[in-house]
């Protein structure tokens, strides 16, 4: 909650920064026949100099409140706008008290409607910049751990196959989606449902490489041919989800669950949960890939497929595996990404694909654990990033580091420094 | 079943100002990645920067309809130089990943409120139509015949639009029989080899860059032109449709994009159009009209499966000069 309200406020400082400041009161809109008026009270004081913005049907004007604390704005035709009150332009002490301070407002049958906002007194919630920057970067954390699921499996695809793989997406999204059929329309508990969906989430990947992947390794397709392909089979899915579930978001049980308060940091017990699980499913990974045989067959075949093969290693049976387990960990990543965003729906999957993507390369494709320490970094930085930027802005940070990265070191951090170009 | 009106309204999509927008655009691309190899997933940010920057010149700044062109035109040279520097050196599929971002980056920074006064965020910009039909040297009235009938508005857009897309083909045609032209298609043979020979292919690579951008560019002008500009139409689902089209009629042809394009949107219409009406008829009753219009899209991802896997040259194309090259 105080995270929502440390970012809707921040959200309305950079606004209000940018935002032309406007006219008088009587001056907007006048030349419409349709007209949006207020009185801003306080405990019967009109209140003057209050910003108001006005939004919607493609339109927007703002004005402020005059000396009697009335407003009125224009607008061109009869439908809905939102009215967005400026709450630091209220004195000191006055606070938007109930209702939040956007209205959405809506013609009757007249030319005119009238939107008034409750104030009450109180004071916001200002948090100092440091507890701020903890917050953030424990989210931040919570983010990247998750984050690094998703992307060690685009990662070792990669490593074994080659394959930019985007069809990646709709793995996380299928997880996120059987967890939510499982535990709403089946009712099995949570933790039974969110085990059976990464167990299906494996077998997605398995069932993809089986009946993609493997014949057109056998057929010698190379490796651009395949990433347009996994385009393909990346917008199939993902409309094919949307045939069935729909364009709506759904929560999974227990979503928005109270935060408890460990000092500065807010966390729910499901964002706890989500912490742990990542560091144990990634310890598990860590020890698969360094201390198995299968697992060490693996780096083997990511380094060199060729002297893999001819060392004795079934290569196509690692990469059904590290299909199997990229898959099964896409679906968990999927699970945990649902309850931080938080809501399930159709392109989930699709909206933190590139994120995946710039954590992968990041780290240096190919290699596993980059794409942990690149998961964790582009965590970090879309957390952190909406300390100075719009939170609507906070992927582009991300995005642009991406982009920066590549400049000055394009083997990414931990890659090893090899011709590439 | 009317299907009178459902052929009628599949074949206004042969000549509409959109298949046109949608045929440069994929001529765009097949510069990039049909005759350069470069893989380009950032034309839906060449697309949106010609919109807004058309868009924007006219309603912020009041520039004559010239103006606005080259402000669009500008606009994405200087994207295709800042994504080209860094990513043209390494292999390809960076250059995939930071256009596909650069291009994400973009349409986010269209949307984000902050810059709200000039963009219009999510909703978009609109009202800037009437410098170009102020262009317009056709009399009121109608003009075609049948289902290509329009008035004169949009009898002159559709005139600009596919004159438009003709030069741009024969420019691509004439330049790719050029010297010039063998050296970006070595370069998507053979990249060393062309360094061999004395060739400097990063400056090369970054011509084709900009030249396909710019096609991108003026597509997106041609695509806002009878819409409104909203910053959802520009997400990666657009450039990956724009691929469809160049798959589909051959990435390394002059007339795949267009007459591929052309197939595209026909198809698409008659098919949303026939499921629609299907639906309403009670012949698909495990369907609703919504659910229809999904359909299509799943259809255009396994179209684009199918094809990369059994027809990798396109409807046009050589299967000697194949596209995909490394």
């Amino acid at each position: 909650m105080l995270a929502i309200l440390l970012l809707s406020l921040l959200t309305a400082l950079t606004m209000a920064t940018f935002s032309v400041s406007s006219a008088n009161a009587d001056e907007v809109g006048t030349e419409y026949d349709y007209t949006i008026t207020g009185n801003v009270q306080f405990n019967g004081d009109a209140l003057d100099g209050v910003a108001i913005a006005l939004n919607g049907n493609g339109y927007r004007a703002d004005t402020v409140t005059d000396a009697d604390g009335k407003w009125a704005i224009g607008v061109p035709e009869k439908g809905t706008y939102k009215v967005t009150l400026d709450e630091d332009t209220l004195p000191d002490g006055v606070i938007v008290a109930k209702g939040g301070n956007v209205i959405e407002a809506e013609f009757g049958l007249t030319n005119r409607k009238s939107v008034n906002f409750f104030l009450g007194e109180g004071t916001r919630n200002t948090v100092n910049f440091f507890d701020q920057f903890v917050n953030r970067f424990v989210n931040g954390l919570n983010f990247g751990l998750l984050l690094a699921l998703a992307a060690i499996g685009v990662s070792l695809i990669f490593g074994t196959t080659g394959l930019s793989n985007f069809a990646h997406a709709e793995m996380i999204t299928f997880g996120a989606l059987a967890a939510l059929v499982l535990s709403v329309n089946l009712g099995l508990p949570i933790w039974l449902a969110i085990l059976i969906a990464v167990v299906l989430s494996g077998g997605l990947g398995f069932g993809l490489d089986a009946v993609i992947w493997k014949p057109l390794r056998r057929k010698g397709v190379a490796v651009i041919p395949l990433m347009i392909v996994s385009i393909g089979l990346s917008l199939a899915l993902r409309y094919l989800y949307q045939y069935f579930f729909g364009g709506s978001t759904s929560q999974l049980p227990g979503a928005g669950m109270r935060d408890l308060q460990f000092g500065p940091v807010s966390l729910s017990p499901i964002d706890l949960a989500s912490m742990g699980i990542s560091i144990v499913v990634l310890l598990a990974v860590a020890y698969f890939l360094l201390r198995t045989r299968i697992g060490k067959a693996t780096r083997a075949v990511s380094d060199n497929p060729s002297l893999a093969s001819a060392s004795g290693i079934d290569v196509d049976n690692v990469i059904r595996i590290v299909w199997v387990v990229g898959a099964a960990l896409a679906g968990l990543s999927g699970v945990l990404w649902a309850y931080f965003r938080p809501g399930v729906s159709w392109d989930m999957g699709f909206q933190m694909l590139l994120l995946v993507f710039a954590a992968v390369t990041l780290g240096g494709l190919g290699t596993a654990f980059g794409a942990l320490v690149g998961s964790i970094i582009v965590g970090l930085f879309v957390e952190l990033s909406t300390l100075w930027l719009p939170s609507d802005m906070k992927i582009v940070g991300a995005l642009v580091i991406l982009i920066l990265v590549l400049l000055f070191r394009p083997q990414g951090i931990l890659g090893r420094k090899e011709r590439i170009g | 079943m009317d299907w009178g009106a459902i052929f009628g309204n599949a074949a206004v999509e042969l000549i509409s100002p959109t298949t046109a927008a949608y045929a440069l655009a994929a001529l765009g691309l097949a510069v990039h990645f049909g005759y350069t190899g470069l893989l380009n997933f950032g034309q839906a940010g060449f697309m949106a920067l010609g919109a807004y920057g058309y868009a924007i010149s006219i309603l912020t700044f009041g520039f004559p309809v010239w103006g606005a062109f080259l402000v669009g035109v500008g606009a994405s040279i200087v994207f295709a130089l800042i994504l080209g520097v860094p990513t043209l050196r390494l292999r390809a599929d960076y250059l995939a990943i930071v256009t596909i971002a650069a291009a994400e980056i973009v349409r986010l920074l269209f949307t984000t409120n902050t810059f709200a006064s000039v963009t219009g965020s999510a909703n978009g910009l609109s009202g800037y139509k009437n410098e170009f039909a102020a262009l317009n040297p056709l009399a009121p009235g109608r003009y075609g015949f049948g289902p290509f009938e329009n008035n004169a508005y949009d009898t002159w857009l559709r005139i600009v639009a596919w004159s438009i897309v003709i030069l741009a083909a024969l420019l691509v045609w004439q330049i790719m029989r050029s010297p010039w032209g063998r050296v970006i298609k070595g370069i998507r043979e053979d990249e060393d080899a062309v360094r061999a020979l004395g060739k400097n292919v990063y400056a090369y690579k970054m011509q084709s860059l900009i030249l396909g951008g710019v096609f991108g560019t003026i597509a997106g002008m041609i695509f806002a032109l009878p819409r409104a500009v909203v910053p959802s139409n520009y997400q990666t689902t657009l450039t990956f449709f724009i691929y469809a089209i160049l798959l589909l009629g051959g990435a390394a042809t002059v007339l795949g994009p267009i007459i591929g394009s052309m197939i595209f949107w026909v198809l698409l219409s008659f098919f949303s159009g026939f499921v629609a009406r299907a639906v309403e008829a009670g012949w698909l009753p495990f369907m609703t009209t919504v659910q229809g219009g999904q359909l299509r899209f799943i259809l255009v991802g396994v179209a684009i499966m199918l094809i990369v896997i059994f027809r990798p040259q396109g409807i046009f194309g050589n299967k000697k000069e194949l596209a995909f090259v490394r």
